[in-house]
């Protein structure tokens, strides 16, 4: 059994049977009074940031939680296939639970896959991806709306917001944790 | 050959420097007395959240503790006649670190006989004004260090005194939606609600005094007319200064305090230690009516200077010893 002591940046823990990890931590002790660790923690399932004090001393459930890098192979139907570049393992992510990510899979893509007793729960994909526009409007000379940007389809099915400039069959550079245009990447 | 300069250790030492020469400039002009007292002693703070380090002597036997502050020592210095005294020395707590704590850190300790709280109070305003001036003319030093709440010029220097004073009733009252009397009875709610929502809110912009604290947190601070303890604590940016007293001189009232301490320590299995019984000697003797406070020199430091971490402003934190 771990305890406020353990607590460091990246501690993983349980709490109500939720994996959470340690984003920051103070100890405080209040002049003459208990000490406590506060903490800032993220739910592993949903993302979702919160705050919780601990008394010092209180006893922590680690979680049972491990992160391997995997590369995306192929769809089939509503679910994702990856496979473990290590031990050649295949498991499966639905749509769903890759969210936002779906759009970042390209054949051959790398990404770390959280999992939680050996359940996976969450993907992070490369922070920058470069992917094909399959379809934008073209940018007009002299446009004089006001507009700089315009929507984009990628091949993924990401929609993104580009400069006037970019055309159908440009390759773009996007970040993937905001989802935005970085830049356009030549050849 | 010598290894090259490490400029963030020398700026440390610098800064540090000044903290201490302008300290004692400004109790010797005010004609306070520079004192020691052991840091080996047969008595720690007896406080039920105080963890005390236990000395062993070379056969194994105890032979005291190392003092979590100079308080009782330095009061006995009042009861001998001393009238105004103050300490810069090293006081020692189990279990504290993080980025406002060490186990061994410097405190900074005064005491005027024949005097009251207020009159500590004003002391503290001024000792922090004139040290951040104190450093703010020291010259080019931050290399290491953000320089936001620094003072450039008197006057606009945030620690100008007076500061302004709430009690603990109004600064839980404004900042947690709840009340100094429903928190009344359960002490870990209280300082929970005091660690999570109040301590972080006080002082943002200028240091605040907090004042009248519930009585059953009196500790050696006397009980003021209205039922309150005399006590205070200074607050900048969420970070406790100092905790200072309009001391108890009561020997009686003292004793039974230090037998409730031990009790709340027993009832939670933390070590009973025993209770100094010279102190109360003193104390019964005949203390003037003194106010004393206790200041974290390394916080004040700390914050003058916008560092983010004690450890940032100490050659030798835990972490690098």
């Amino acid at each position: 059994m771990a305890d406020t002591s353990d607590i460091k940046k990246g501690f993983k823990m349980l709490i109500d049977g939720v994996p959470y990890a340690v984003v920051g931590h103070q100890f405080v002790k209040p002049g003459k009074g208990q000490a406590f660790v506060r903490t800032r923690i993220k739910n592993m399932m949903t993302g979702a940031v919160i705050d919780r004090t601990f008394k010092s001393g209180e006893k922590l459930e680690k979680a049972d939680t491990e992160e391997r890098t995997m590369q995306y192979l192929y769809q089939e139907g509503d679910a994702r296939v990856f496979m473990d570049t290590q031990s050649y393992e295949q498991i499966s992510l639905s749509n769903e639970q890759l969210g936002e990510n779906v759009h970042y899979l390209l054949d051959g893509t790398e990404v770390d896959i959280m999992l939680f007793e050996s359940r996976p729960i969450g993907v992070t994909p490369p922070t920058f991806v470069e992917l094909l526009v399959t379809e934008t409007e073209p940018g007009f000379k002299g446009d004089s709306s006001g507009n700089t940007t315009k929507p984009a389809t990628c091949e993924t099915g990401l929609q993104v917001n580009v400069p006037l400039f970019v055309n159908t069959g440009d390759k773009l550079k996007v970040d993937t944790r905001t989802g935005d245009y970085v830049e356009r990447v030549k050849g | 050959m010598s290894a090259p300069a490490d400029p963030a250790v020398l700026q440390i030492l610098a800064l540090r420097a000044v903290v201490l020469r302008s300290v004692r400039r400004f109790f010797e002009d005010r004609d306070f007395v520079e004192v020691e007292t052991p840091a080996l002693v047969p008595s720690p703070g007896l406080d039920v959240h105080l963890e005390a380090f236990e000395v062993r002597t070379p056969k194994g036997k105890s032979a005291g503790w190392l003092a979590t502050s100079p308080e009782y020592q330095m009061k006995r210095l009042l009861s001998a006649g001393a009238k105004r005294i103050f300490q810069l020395c090293r006081s020692y707590r189990g279990e504290e670190h993080g980025r406002h704590h060490e186990r061994e850190f410097t405190m900074l300790e005064w005491y005027r006989a024949d005097a009251t709280s207020d009159d500590v109070i004003r002391d503290t305003e001024e000792l922090v004004a004139f040290v951040a001036d104190a450093i703010a003319n020291s010259g080019d030093y931050p290399l290491l260090l953000q320089q936001e709440s620094t003072p450039k010029k008197r006057g606009l220097s945030p620690f100008a005194a007076p500061w302004r004073r709430v009690t603990v009733e109004e600064a839980i009252e404004s900042h947690a939606n709840v009340t100094l009397r429903a928190l009344a009875g359960d002490d870990e709610r209280s300082f929970r609600v005091w660690a999570e929502e109040v301590q972080p809110q006080l002082g943002r912009e200028r240091p605040v005094i907090v004042t009248d604290w519930p009585s059953s947190m009196a500790s050696l601070a006397r009980l003021k007319p209205n039922g309150m303890a005399d006590r205070f604590e200074a607050f900048f940016h969420g970070v406790e200064l100092c905790n200072g007293f309009g001391e108890l001189t009561d020997a009686a009232e003292q004793r039974r305090r230090f037998q409730q301490d031990q009790a709340a320590r027993e009832a939670v299995g933390a070590p009973v230690y025993p209770i100094d019984e010279r102190f109360l000697e003193d104390l019964e003797r005949g203390m003037p009516q003194s106010g004393g406070n206790a200041l974290g020199v390394d916080r004040l430091l700390m914050l003058l200077v916008g560092a983010d971490s004690i450890q940032n402003v100490m050659p030798f934190p835990e972490e690098r010893l």
